[in-house]
């Protein structure tokens, strides 16, 4: 025969055990972010560019029918260099390395960025083959960003190059 | 003392005093405390019943999956918004019931010696526990499954084994495809069969595992997830959008606190703790431990073949095989690797009866550390010199309450491996040898360190369970108590209350007569 005690006991602690899930299940609320801050993701995924030379029509005649290719390619590919401005000044400079053991794979970045919410001039530069000064992507534009919205940068030739979204 | 064993040791300390307050309040078979592993697998099972449902009526196009799993919790909240609430608290309860599992066994040393195989293979465990259950939130799509995934991903690119980011797939609203959803829930139906495949392995070398909690404890929880998803229903927050920041969400901190911590800490800092931990709970059971004691030897001669004590073994450390000198009969075999070294394989053998004749008592298998034979002159040697009206015989387990210092001029105290290694005849010819009365001193129900000792005897006692005490023999001078290693008051407080029960309603006739095997 359980005791009016061990009862009243059990419903105490299965009720604390209930409150218990039930709180942590939902509860603190979770801010990443502060409210009046956006965030600027600049990431992209790009193959370097890569140095070809033109076969001479010798070099292509020595090469058996199915091989002669107009170019000769190097397998690896050129870092990428990479500069983010803000309203001017530098925010962020990286030089991206190809992946893949032989330094054929893509080049990518990812990196968040809080900044208050307001207007920027966010200035973006990318060179894709060092072998060359300069660089040959270039994106200015001035933003206005509200609370929690997300600016994306990223890279897409179909798409003009560096582009904000 | 190293600083581990100390902390072990308070840990233990502390689990056993909310343990025995719970004793008195749901008894020892409804002690959640007791059962935190069968309690793991019941919330499991609701997982997965309830899971299969919510999987039944998922669409997993982008919208579909928020607008289907919304409209159970909208539209159909009698059923598919129960079940889905269910469906999140059970997992929440897992978790919790998973992590004081291990805490629980660790505090209570359960992770070396013949345990390192039931350690080592629950540790990945609470790997598969967490990657479902953090998956499980991005089935959703809704804002707090747009800031586990982004926060997740983020804290998996930190890892150097991806030629692209996996952030990058929810970079965007366009970046994701309807496609994503379909390989979550496959994934989400897959990690957890992966789980329950590793916990049958994690039970594998258990015998007579406990798959289930009592039916009071079930009915607690599952009462208790009720009222929470009647008073607090599971509900999905804003649709996702990925162009806007999930930034108030409201977290689930049992299976999602990696993303505050990551935020407060750095990806590296937790892949440290997540990777450190791990290898440290591999490592535990290596860690310098007391050496492991001697495990039972079968004597040819005098086993039967009887298979009692393969039927007791709550280890499955003893198989049967043919016998070699007895044709027709078999023999016990100990499997090292699996033996506990508790006894109670002792306690079961019917050739463990002291009323033997011989001079030694050879049994059928025994314990090098502790043979029967020990046991018979330590207690012949105790009752020998026992005086007093009333003299009792205590015989208690080295994992309880320490019995030795209550030996005296009345009382005689024989500390056994486990309380479940007493054969019941010695109950039996310690009350014909003299003593008026016997305490059978043991770890609280469903406390046993080697999981089924008190139960054994327990059952022995009521004659439920071969070798059984003799119904001549009159319980009225047999008590049983429970109490564990911080009780030893409580113990002889209870053992003096019994003698002087026994003082004042001592009957002659009820005491069995006199015997010794010995001619006077």
């Amino acid at each position: 025969m359980v005791k009016p005690a061990a009862i009243l006991g059990q419903a105490i602690l299965y009720g604390a055990f209930a409150a218990f899930i039930g709180y942590f299940a939902t509860s603190p609320t979770y801010h990443q972010i502060p409210d009046d801050v956006a965030l600027i993701k600049l990431s992209m995924s790009h193959l370097g560019g890569r140095e070809c030379r033109k076969r001479t029509a010798e070099e292509l005649a020595a090469l058996p029918p199915n091989m002669r290719a107009p170019l000769d390619c190097p397998r690896g590919r050129s870092d990428i260099k990479l500069q983010m401005d803000l309203d001017g000044k530098p925010a962020f400079e990286t030089v991206m390395h190809p992946t893949g053991l032989s330094g054929d794979g893509i080049s990518t970045v990812y990196k968040r960025f809080e900044v208050k919410a307001g207007t920027y001039k966010i200035a973006v530069r990318m060179n894709d083959n060092l072998v060359n000064p300069g660089f040959n992507h270039v994106k200015e534009e001035q933003v206005t960003l509200k609370p929690a919205q997300v600016l994306v940068i990223d890279f897409n030739p179909d798409k003009g190059g560096l582009f904000f979204q | 003392m190293s600083l581990h064993a100390v902390l072990r040791g308070n840990a233990q300390i502390l689990f056993e005093r909310i343990e025995i307050f719970f004793d008195g309040i749901f008894g020892g078979a409804d002690n959640p405390l007791r059962h935190l592993g069968a309690l793991g697998l019941f919330f499991l099972w609701i997982l997965v019943a309830t899971g299969l449902y919510l999987y039944t009526v998922l669409d997993t196009s982008i919208e579909g999956v928020y607008s289907s799993i919304g409209y159970l919790s909208q539209e159909q909240w009698y059923l598919g918004g129960v079940l889905r609430s269910l469906h999140r608290y059970a997992s929440d309860a897992f978790v919790l019931a998973m992590m004081l599992h291990l805490v629980r066994e660790w505090a209570y040393g359960h992770y070396y010696g013949f345990r390192l195989y039931s350690w080592v293979t629950g540790v990945p465990l609470i790997w598969l526990a967490y990657i479902s259950g953090i998956g499980g939130y991005w089935i959703v799509w809704d804002r707090l499954a747009q800031f586990s995934a982004i926060a997740t991903t983020e804290l998996l690119d930190w890892l150097p084994f991806f030629n692209e980011p996996t952030a990058r797939n929810f970079l965007a609203p366009d970046s994701i495809n309807d496609r994503l959803f379909t390989v979550l829930v496959f994934i989400h139906i897959g990690i957890p069969l992966m789980l329950i495949l590793g916990l049958w392995a994690h039970v594998n070398r258990i015998s007579r595992v406990d798959y289930l909690p009592s039916r009071n404890l079930m009915a607690g929880t599952l009462a208790s997830f009720l009222v929470l998803a009647a008073i607090a229903p599971a509900m999905s927050d804003a649709p996702a959008n990925l162009a806007v920041a999930a930034n108030e969400v409201k977290l689930d901190w049992f299976i999602l606190f990696i993303h505050p911590l990551t935020d407060i800490t750095s990806p590296a800092a937790v892949w440290a703790l997540i990777f450190g931990a791990t290898i440290l709970l591999f490592a535990l059971p290596f860690l310098p431990h007391p050496r492991p004691q001697a495990i039972a030897v079968v004597d040819a001669a005098n086993c039967n073949g009887c298979s009692r004590c393969h039927a007791d073994c709550p280890y499955e450390a003893i198989t049967m095989a043919i016998h070699p000198d007895k044709p027709g009969h078999k023999i016990a075999i100990v499997d090292p690797d699996l033996c506990a070294s508790c006894g109670i394989c002792a306690g079961s053998c019917p050739s463990s009866t002291p009323f033997r004749s011989q001079e030694k008592l050879v049994t059928g298998i025994d314990m090098p550390q502790q043979p029967v034979d020990v046991i018979r002159q330590d207690l012949e040697t105790q009752l020998a010199q026992l005086g007093g009206s009333t003299r009792l015989v205590v015989f208690g387990c080295d994992k309880g309450a320490d019995v030795r210092g209550l030996a005296g001029t009345d009382t005689a105290a024989i500390s056994l491996l486990c309380t479940g290694m007493l054969p019941p005849s010695f109950i039996e010819y310690a009350l014909r040898s003299g003593a008026d009365g016997i305490v059978i001193s043991g770890c609280h129900d469903n406390g046993c360190d080697f999981r089924l000792g008190m139960q054994w005897m327990r059952e022995r006692l009521a004659h439920q369970r071969e070798p059984h005490l003799r119904p001549s023999v009159p319980q009225d001078r047999l008590q049983v108590i429970h109490a564990s290693r911080g009780e030893s008051r409580q113990l002889a407080t209870a053992i003096e209350e019994f003698r002087k029960r026994l003082a004042s309603q001592m009957v002659a006739s009820t005491k069995p007569p006199a015997f010794s095997r010995r001619k006077v």
